[in-house]
């Protein structure tokens, strides 16, 4: 069996107080319930402080580039289906720089585990607004405040009728962990948006702003009702819901292509002695 | 015997399988054939046309003058009339048309009316077009009857039926009606291989084993993806439509790091996109192939024609520095075996390649004997399977005399493989410190970068073994080039130096590689080989005449050759009107140089 130990990875070099600290104390937790070792899956992260969190771990890793999880995770996933494939990115990167392939991931409904550390901000860059910056929030390139609209992640999903669609707070690791682990069960592309409070740069959305507002979903909340769950996920203020917000169970897209349906692309090798016969066709 | 035959029409009128149709009877037949398209970027309407040259030696370029035209719109006649021989013939339908030609020289056939008497269905018009050629020519019917078997098994006995009767109808009418074609082209033996330039990539691909590719449609691009998708069930491939280029480069890096063959494809504007992920392979030491078809830009530019006009960004572009291989294929034979070498030596030094081709290489056919799978490189350079779970430490970017780290497959053993877009140490953590930094890009850089020039080839020299006048050219080119040497040599000393291996520039003797400390390190022996001493520099500084011939303005190759030798061009032949050179407008501009 795994220990949290396995998993000591690079020494983090967020700021102290971070709201990622919750996430890799919550990941590290449910992947050893999991009973899942190190070499045993992959996460793919982008670029920001979220993008850091492979190494701050043990496990394979491929930290490309700002915005670009989900692609690199997705041919991940397709050549070797039989291996978790987690992706991992911030508000940023995910929902600004890379938003293009989070819709069109949701849509393939390939089945990867998304969490994204959603800090309202850009942090690593120190500051500017994110897609999920509450309008109006005053930054140093956004000195008359934030015009635009708050992109809601969880009712974008939704809509895009995603597998599995949850929220949860780093300032809550049990709840987080279970997420997580809820999300690596399910089978179809999951989205975790995790409140992750940025504590030197977003003054908005600290701990005490989220502390104060999310509530757990009720145990009887059915996330299998599109309709409610976009009701949910339009819920913002007093109030904000954590929980498994929507679910459904969409076929995965590993399971409808022809060619992986008895071996992972990645053990198939590579059989030259149908050649002569293609080359045949073009006479 | 040399004919060239063209078929012009408006786009949806079934040019292209008129000609597809006319060329596989052909090579069928044992001719060498070459054919090239021109269309526009419209699905109705416009105008395109199909040239095909058939002849008993080898072409490989399409000719200014045409012997057959046939004509299914207005502007086919009024653009191509004046392109006709001396003994050329008009094939059109004044019915179709609403036009009347009363000259000599034209053939009014009523293929609609035919194919409605004799196949039943006018629909059938262009099958007694083609039949009609093949009167005209005096071809046997036997192979275009085994390809409409072919063509409508699926449809069942009466369309067959119909389309043998209305090609024979068409042959008919042509052999009694065309009292000038004296056509006799010699008869050949054994079937020839009909090939174009996207489809000689695409199979280059499969066999080198390739298993993943993603991409974002583009033209002249994708052919590639469309051949690949239709061998998916048969060799175990994946083809994904990407939502974009990026996502397509980044989704081919994702599949090659989990341990597979993977390639994209684009056009200069959708490699545009891809910058960013090229500059990510090479940091994180992926293999990656790339196919850039050219297309005439900036921009959106001439979509569907043809321009040579991205070799320096294929060369230069991406955010830092690091090693890269170009390859620009002359024929489709070239673009099967070196998208096999891209493979390979992408995989071997783990980095991105590129295969640079153009609309003109994508869409030319030609003819071969057949392609050698003996010369396909296939080496599994990953660790993998038991190999690597043997292994007690491993490391991704572990400091190696070669450069090369051995490239690991996740999720086969309990070694940890991580990769990193951020500078990195060994075991792929992110790093800050300068020494590692310099140490990592030694690896990257100048470890691999001679093995690297070791394994390229220098360019083809074809022609006078000491030529005054030398041609220099590069990719689509080569078969131009090279029926342009056959027809000056008669009188003049002439040579061609095609470049297909474009980068590393292929080292000549007198030009030794850069090194880390600034000093010259030691030539490639391979450089020269086979071209006397000094190799292809001093073939080319011996010659009274160099001439660089590009598809494109300023002359890109021709820098390159300066950058890389110090070598200047005193001439250039360019074209940049979107169109390819034609051969006896290529010979009439060297003509225009050397006198
Ligand atoms: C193409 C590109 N554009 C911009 C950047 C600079 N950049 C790095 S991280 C980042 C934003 C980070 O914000 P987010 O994704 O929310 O992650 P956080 O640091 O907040 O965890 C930006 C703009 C980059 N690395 N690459
Ligand atoms: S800047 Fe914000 S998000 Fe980044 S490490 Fe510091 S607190 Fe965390
Ligand atoms: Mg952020």
């Amino acid at each position: 069996m795994p220990t949290i130990e396995d998993y000591k990875g690079q020494t983090p070099a967020w700021c102290p107080g971070c709201g990622d600290f919750g996430i890799l104390t919550a990941f590290k937790q449910a992947v050893v319930e999991m009973g899942m070792e190190p070499h045993q899956f992959t996460i793919v992260s982008g670029i920001g402080q979220a993008g850091k969190f492979p190494h701050y771990l043990k496990c394979n890793t491929f930290n490309g580039l700002h915005g670009r999880t989900l692609p690199v995770a997705t041919g991940i996933r397709l050549s070797n289906h039989v291996m978790p494939v987690i992706a991992v990115a911030g508000d940023g990167d995910c929902y600004g720089e890379g938003g293009n392939h989070f819709i069109h991931a949701v849509r393939r409904n390939i089945n990867i585990k998304l969490f994204v550390h959603d800090n309202q901000i850009y942090g690593l860059t120190k500051g500017q607004a994110s897609p999920t910056s509450m309008e109006g929030m005053v930054t140093k390139t956004q000195p008359f405040g934030v015009f635009s609209e708050q992109l809601n992640p969880v009712a974008l999903a939704i809509a895009l009728d995603c597998s599995f669609v949850a929220r949860s707070f780093a300032g809550d690791t049990k709840h987080l962990k279970g997420m997580i682990k809820e999300a690596m069960t399910h089978k179809g592309f999951s989205l975790v948006d995790i409140f992750q409070p940025c504590v030197t740069f977003n003054k908005i959305n600290t701990f005490e702003w989220y502390k104060k507002r999310v509530y757990q979903i009720e145990p009887e909340y059915n996330p299998e009702d599109r309709v409610e769950a976009f009701k949910r996920a339009l819920e913002w203020g007093d109030r904000i819901p954590i929980g498994v917000i929507y679910r459904n169970h969409r076929p995965i897209l590993e399971e409808r292509v022809p060619v992986i349906a008895e071996k992972p692309l990645v053990r198939q090798g590579f059989d030259k002695s149908k050649l002569e016969k293609t080359l045949k066709e073009f006479y | 015997m040399d004919y060239s035959i063209k078929i012009g029409g408006e786009a949806g009128q079934g040019i292209v399988t008129i000609g597809d149709t006319l060329a596989k009877v052909f090579s069928r037949k044992g001719y060498h054939v070459f054919t090239h398209q021109d269309y526009e970027s419209r699905v109705r309407g416009g105008h395109n046309f199909f040239q095909i040259r058939l002849s008993d030696i080898p072409v490989m370029a399409s000719r200014d003058k045409i012997d057959i035209l046939v004509a299914f719109d207005k502007a086919g006649i009024q653009l191509h009339e004046k392109e006709l021989t001396g003994s050329g013939i008009v094939i059109y339908d004044s019915s179709a048309l609403k036009e009347t030609h009363d000259k000599p020289n034209f053939l009014d056939i009523p293929f609609a009316n035919l194919a409605l008497e004799r196949g039943g269905d006018k629909i059938m018009a262009n099958t007694v077009a083609i039949g009609a050629v093949l009167g005209m020519l005096g071809v046997d019917m036997d192979i275009l009857f085994e390809i409409i078997g072919d063509t409508f098994k699926k449809k069942g006995e009466d369309v067959i039926k119909g389309n043998k009767d209305s090609a024979t109808a068409g042959k008919e009418y042509a052999m009694t009606h065309c009292a000038r074609c004296s056509f006799s082209p010699a008869p050949q033996s054994g079937p020839k291989m009909l090939i174009n330039g996207s489809e000689a990539i695409a199979l280059g691909a499969i066999a080198s084993g390739c298993k993943f590719y993603s991409a974002y449609p583009m033209t002249p691009s994708t052919g590639i993806m469309n051949y690949i998708a239709g061998k998916e069930k048969e060799y175990g491939i994946i083809v994904e439509q990407a939502e974009d280029e990026i996502a397509a480069i980044n989704m081919a890096l994702g599949a090659s790091f989990a341990g597979v063959r993977a390639m994209t494809g684009s056009a200069g504007g959708g490699f545009a996109l891809m910058v960013e992920g090229l500059s990510l392979a090479a940091m994180t030491e992926t293999p990656v192939v790339i196919a850039l078809g050219q297309r005439p830009a900036p921009a959106t530019g001439l979509p569907t024609r043809t321009e040579q006009g991205d070799l320096s960004f294929a060369l230069y572009t991406s955010h830092g520095e690091f090693p890269r291989i170009v390859f620009a294929p002359g024929t489709p034979e070239q673009a099967f075996y070196l998208t096999n070498k891209a493979f390979d030596l992408a995989e071997k030094y783990q980095i991105p390649a590129i295969v640079i081709f153009d609309q003109y290489l994508a869409d030319t056919q030609w003819t071969y004997e057949g392609l050698d799978l003996e010369r396909i490189r296939y080496t599994d350079y990953r660790l993998r399977g038991e190999a690597l779970q043997k292994l007690p430490e491993y490391k991704r970017y572990v400091f190696t005399e070669s450069g090369v780290s051995p490239l690991a497959v996740p999720g086969d053993s309990k070694h940890l493989v991580v990769a990193d877009s951020d500078e990195h140490d060994e075991d792929g953590h992110l790093i800050e410190d300068a020494e590692t930094r310099v140490k990592m890009m030694d690896k990257r850089l100048f470890k691999k970068l001679p093995l690297i020039v070791s394994e390229i080839e220098p360019p083809v020299l074809y022609g006078s073994s000491s030529p005054e006048t030398v041609i220099v050219g590069w990719g689509s080119n080569y078969g131009l080039m090279k029926e342009a040497v056959d027809i000056l040599s008669k009188e003049k000393s002439i040579a061609m130096l095609h470049f297909s291996e474009v980068y590393p520039f292929p080292h000549p003797p007198l030009n030794p590689l850069p090194s880390r400390e600034g000093r010259q390190t030691v030539p490639s022996p391979l450089a020269g080989e086979g071209q006397g001493e000094g190799g292809f520099m001093s073939t080319l500084c011996n010659a009274k005449t160099a001439i660089c011939i590009e598809n494109n303005a300023t002359g890109q190759f021709a820098r390159l050759m300066r950058a890389e030798t110090g070598y200047e061009f005193k001439n250039r032949i360019n074209r940049y009107d979107g169109r390819p050179f034609l051969l006896e407008e290529l010979v009439g501009k060297i003509k225009g140089i050397i006198g």
